[in-house]
């Protein structure tokens, strides 16, 4: 009795406080509701790092888990902090050097933000956080093209460089009031949580990686064989409930787009993983774990540029297309034996352009008829594919190009590509001083 | 017939097996054991480096016919050796003399069967 009268009571002065409305520096009030929800989404998008982690180290050899793990826990580190120093400000500030990025020296370590609470509602800080999250988990992406054969160091000056100069520039182009694919055409390039900024930017940038650095050594006569499929499945898991953070998140609100969003998300991964495993079925004769979760991915990259725009029905055909589509180009790199070590761009870069171009087809007729108004009349769908093909184009282009600088000079400068002795010794041994097993021998 | 069991580095297992197929050697067993022998191990463990009692290792066991049994074990010495010199922790060859050997598939024995 007196226990639930004093959770009565704690509950009443809650209810008393959170009604008390608080209010930003220039007058804007927080609007409670929208911040509970992109704080949720936050944590949900941190939370999909991990799950990458243990779906990477799930598929590499047992010498190379806590590497594998490592490349995406460090980007934590040193994404987290580079966005804070500068991420932010060139991403979202205004356009300089020609909107090349952008620029404001209020965001320079956070600084001018403290108090700010956004249009929308929400601390500033709140939707500065729920971005950088996203500037942690591309460059992370780029690791499951070049799995099993970087060294530490030169992982981690590559991702800081690639953070500065792909994602920021590209994130600021796409997502940025004043960036100019956010302006081209009706109503701008779709890409509402991210096909071309994180799956296209990344997965191009994995393969020129991987293409560069060339393959693991025995690829692909020796047979890699996971780790640990377990770990790789839990991690699947945790990126699809993580993704609901990352792309319901990403409309910044907290109504009807969020469920519309949530909703596509949904069902594009359920379509994804169900067409990938029948067409294993088909293929191969058995339906596969790693397929269930290759198609999970493959689903929710596609519908990532798209979740805004397409009701279920498109969600459903989304998934379709992209586990499809990504199973032909995996099939594809066998034949062509180039070492893609995880997918990261059959699944990444193959899903988020088929995802941005897709979507088209399956817009809902709300969208088209506000784009029609605001193009002045009319605004038909080949016109809007005209926008997206320039936009993936433009993001192909630029990550592939800036990448292949950035690996040439971090492999000149630092040592990009492990010695041919710390790849058989493996990445934990060499880099780390540990191993990723040790439990299962007696000590 | 003989068989060779090996005890090596873990970090050596894919060097000496590469060897060893290059060698024209590729029936083989391998398992992860812990030991040890005169090496003391070190790892790092939150910034301290601890000495574990006993140190993982890779043990590879191999049956072979006796014009085998010398180019097998030089295969081992020279690619699980620390440098060419070699160092405490290398491990250890056993050669055993092996009565008979079954092929189950077949019921086959002898040195046909290896």
């Amino acid at each position: 009795m007196r226990i639930k009268k004093r959770i009565l009571l704690v509950t009443g002065i809650l209810a008393v406080i959170s009604a008390i409305p608080a209010f930003g520096s220039d007058g804007t009030p927080v609007d409670t509701g929208i911040t509970a929800w992109m704080l949720t989404s936050t944590t949900l998008v941190l939370l999909m790092v991990p799950g990458l982690a243990m779906f990477y180290g799930g598929l590499v050899r047992t010498k190379n888990v806590l590497g594998t793990m490592m490349h995406s826990f460090v980007a934590m580190g040193i994404m987290a902090i580079l966005w804070v120093l500068v991420g932010y400000a060139m991403s979202f500030g205004s356009n300089i050097l020609g909107g090349w990025f952008g620029w404001n020296k209020d965001y320079f370590l956070l600084r001018g933000i403290d108090e700010t609470i956004t249009p929308s509602g929400i601390p500033e800080y709140v939707f500065s956080m729920f971005q950088g999250k996203f500037a942690i988990i591309t460059p992370a992406l780029i690791a499951g093209a070049i799995a099993e054969r970087v060294s530490f160091k030169g992982y981690i000056a590559f991702i800081a460089l690639w953070g500065l100069l792909v994602y920021n520039p590209l994130c600021h182009w796409v997502w940025a009031s004043d960036g100019f694919l956010f302006n081209m055409g009706a109503m701008g390039a779709i890409d509402f949580a991210g096909g071309t900024v994180v799956h296209i930017a990344s997965g191009v940038s994995g393969l020129i990686a991987a293409l560069y650095l060339g393959a693991r050594r025995g690829h692909p006569k020796t047979a890699v064989a996971p780790s640990n499929l377990v770990m790789t499945m839990i991690g699947a898991g945790l990126l699809w409930v993580g993704w609901f953070g990352f792309n319901a998140g990403s409309s910044v609100s907290s109504g009807l787009l969020t469920a519309q969003a949530l909703t596509a998300t949904q069902v594009a991964a359920a379509s994804g993983a169900l067409t990938w495993i029948i067409i294993e079925a088909i293929h191969q004769g058995k339906s596969t774990a790693l397929g269930f979760a290759s198609g999970i991915l493959a689903g929710l990259v596609a519908v990532t540029p798209a979740a805004g725009v397409v009701q279920p029905w498109g969600a459903i055909l989304l998934g379709f297309g992209a586990s499809l589509i990504c199973y032909l180009a995996i099939t594809a790199k066998n034949k062509l034996g180039y070492d893609d070590s995880l997918d990261a761009f059959g699944i990444h870069g193959i899903g988020g352009i088929t995802g941005s171009l897709l979507l088209v087809f399956f817009i809902r007729k709300s969208w088209m008829q506000a784009a029609a108004e605001a193009a002045g009349g009319s605004w038909s769908m080949w016109q809007q594919l005209g926008v997206q093909l320039t936009a993936v184009g433009i993001a192909i282009a630029y990550s592939a190009i800036v990448t292949l600088i950035l690996v040439w000079v971090v492999n000149k400068v630092i040592g990009f590509r492990a010695s041919t002795a710390a790849e058989m010794q493996g990445l934990d041994y060499t880099y780390h001083g540990e191993q990723g097993y040790g439990m299962l021998n007696p000590r | 017939m003989k068989l060779i069991t090996a005890i090596i580095r873990e970090n050596k297992l894919d060097q000496v097996r590469e060897a060893l197929i290059e060698a024209d050697i590729t029936r083989i067993t391998v398992s992860r054991v812990s030991g040890h022998g005169q090496q003391i191990g070190e790892e790092i463990y939150r910034g301290s480096r601890v000495i574990p009692n006993l140190i993982p290792k890779s043990r590879l066991e191999i049956a072979v016919n006796d014009s085998f049994v010398d180019i097998t074990v030089n295969t081992i010495i020279k690619s699980a050796r620390t440098n060419s010199k070699g160092e405490v922790g290398d491990g250890k060859i056993f050669i055993t003399p092996l009565e008979d050997c079954i092929r189950i598939r077949t019921g086959e024995r002898g040195g046909t069967a290896i």
